[in-house]
């Protein structure tokens, strides 16, 4: 695979920032955008823009079609059963939403137990929170050890009786682990108890068979996935949807409207209400198209080659503290600078043209945990490279420069 | 942009040594800041006189460099000024942030003016603002004997 072509074909990296060209290490935040999706974007609102499903005109004909070719490719890509099980939202943390309200709303009572763990980022939190106020559910955190992997062993003794739904990241947004969710899965199917896999950050970076998972519930964001913002995908066996209620309310979703009483639209219409950001998810399809172009097994060996390379470079610096040293670990990696706050890190980094995130990802749990307010965070997309990393290096080098520090 | 305008000796110094740091004896008024973005806290302790003079000023919390030192600063500065030359100064100290104003009071020496203009390079760095100006909010909100946690995401 020739990196340097897939580099090309991103024309945000022929631009430079503070004067130096982009070294940019915030995927996990977004990934950037192919021309070729961006291309797609530009083509159908110049000539082929309408609104789907609603009129007989050609140009809604032609755009339903479109939109449809990109869910049956996205059933393809995570292999699932029918593209009923593919539901548009705009973004993960909607589908996670739409899970929570929606099971909860049918499932939950009070003193049922919703069981995440110490790794999920806000998003696999905060909707299970409302549950926990509306409902009177109780929450509860399966803990990681030091590597930032997920203790299994106390993850099921937290499964009682009145665990209702487990979900979990598939990949952490802060350490990388990648958590073995086919085996929580496992578990958790013994016990009738359902499954939803937070995939935001693990659809970029590995490969997903939701089949294979067997997960209940899977949650994508595809603006990570080098698509456009305001698309997420959920995917739910369609047995859920069918059992579940509707959750926003609307037009589309709706089979007949009477004074007395609504039906709902089939699936997967029933969880779409109002106008879907139309051109956007035709533009996804070439997301996928770029993915698979390259391969997805390619892609895991570039980024983990990546991967082993920063770790590598980044451990030989002493002043560099790397947090968490998980078994499995994609191509994120959060670290401190001793006598350098992140924040100071990043505005550095900045100046170099290198683009990383400080703060606390959405993590507050897990840096609570770490006993940490912030961290500075490198993730890495399939345009990065190695002279990325070495541009890295001599920039966290420039910080103790900067800083005056020994 | 030159980095040694935002990180100055004197910033760097202040963020690596700050004055006045922990609670002080007798402070009758306090105020808690929080940045919810980054999770930076602040806490000042206050202890103004009868005639409302500020006898001492001090404050404990953790963040980067540019909130350390800036916190560290305004404890010094605003240390022994009345309550209507503290509330000016960090008025000026402010405006001097957001809007690029000079520091025009007459209350501070020259070497304190030099002090707080040392921290005017944050202006050019939008996203570093909050952390120069919570712990100051953080001061008006002790100065007023308000309850309430002082939140970056919704002052000025």
């Amino acid at each position: 695979m020739n990196i340097e072509n897939i580099k090309s074909q991103f024309p945000i990296f022929s631009k430079k920032i503070n004067g130096k060209p982009l070294v940019y290490l915030d995927s996990s935040n977004s990934s950037q955008k192919p021309l070729n999706v961006i291309n797609r974007l530009d083509e159908f609102y110049k000539n082929e823009f309408s609104n789907i499903g609603r009129s007989i005109h050609s140009l809604s004909v032609n755009a339903t079609n479109k939109f449809d070719e990109t869910r049956m490719n996205i059933k393809k890509f995570i292999n699932a059963n029918s593209k009923e099980e593919i539901i548009f939202t705009k973004n993960a943390t909607e589908s996670i939403n739409l899970v929570a309200a929606t099971f909860g709303q049918q499932n939950i009572e009070k003193g049922d137990e919703i069981l995440i763990t110490e790794l999920e980022h806000h998003s696999n939190y905060v909707p299970w929170h409302y549950l926990r106020e509306s409902k009177g559910a109780v929450i509860k955190f399966a803990p990681i050890n030091d590597d930032g992997d997920i203790i299994i062993r106390e993850f099921e003794k937290l499964i009682t009786p009145k665990t209702k739904i487990i979900a979990i990241t598939h990949l952490s947004n802060v350490t990388g682990t990648i958590v073995p969710v086919k085996e929580i899965i496992d578990i958790a199917h013994k016990k009738n108890i359902p499954v939803l896999v937070d995939g935001c950050q693990s659809a970029p970076h590995i490969k997903i068979d939701v089949k294979d998972l067997d997960c209940d519930f899977y949650a994508i964001s595809c603006h990570k996935v080098y698509g456009p913002t305001g698309v997420g995908i959920l995917y739910a066996k369609k047995e859920w949807l069918e059992k579940l209620p509707p959750y926003i309310g609307g037009g589309g979703m709706i089979n007949e409207v009477t004074k007395e009483k609504i039906s709902y639209a089939q699936l997967p219409e029933k969880y779409e209400a109002g106008t879907m950001p139309t051109a956007e998810v035709v533009a996804f399809n070439e997301s996928i198209n770029f993915m698979q172009s390259i391969g997805i097994e390619n892609l895991m060996k570039h980024e983990q080659e990546l991967t082993n390379y920063a770790l590598e470079k980044m451990q030989a610096m002493n002043s560099v503290k790397l947090i968490g040293n998980p078994k499995n670990k994609a191509g994120v990696i959060s670290f401190t600078i001793k006598g350098i706050h992140p924040h100071d890190i990043a505005t550095i980094l900045d100046e170099d043209g290198v683009a990383i995130r400080a703060g606390h990802h959405c993590c507050q749990i897990l840096h609570e945990k770490l006993k940490l307010n912030a961290t500075a965070r490198v993730s890495f997309g399939v345009y990065n490279t190695k002279e990325d990393i070495d541009i890295l290096c001599k920039a966290i080098k420039n910080c103790r420069k900067v800083f005056e520090l020994k | 942009m030159d980095l040694k305008e935002l990180y100055q000796d004197i910033i760097l110094e202040h963020g690596r040594n700050p004055r006045n740091f922990g609670r002080c004896e007798g402070f009758n008024h306090e105020a808690k800041g929080h940045n919810p973005l980054c999770g930076d806290q602040v806490q000042v302790y206050l202890k103004l006189n009868e005639k409302k003079n500020v006898e001492k000023l001090t404050f404990e919390g953790s963040g980067c460099a540019i909130s350390m030192a800036s916190t560290s600063i305004m404890t010094e500065l605003v240390e022994g000024k009345t309550f209507d030359v503290a509330k000016n100064i960090i008025d000026e100290f402010l405006k001097m942030i957001k809007i690029g104003s000079e520091i025009k009071t007459k209350d501070l020496t020259e070497d304190q003016k030099t002090k707080i203009m040392s921290l005017s390079g944050v202006k050019k760095y939008p996203m570093r603002v909050k952390c120069a100006t919570l712990s100051w909010h953080t001061l008006v909100s002790a100065l007023d004997g308000k309850k309430i946690e002082v939140n970056t995401e919704k002052v000025d």
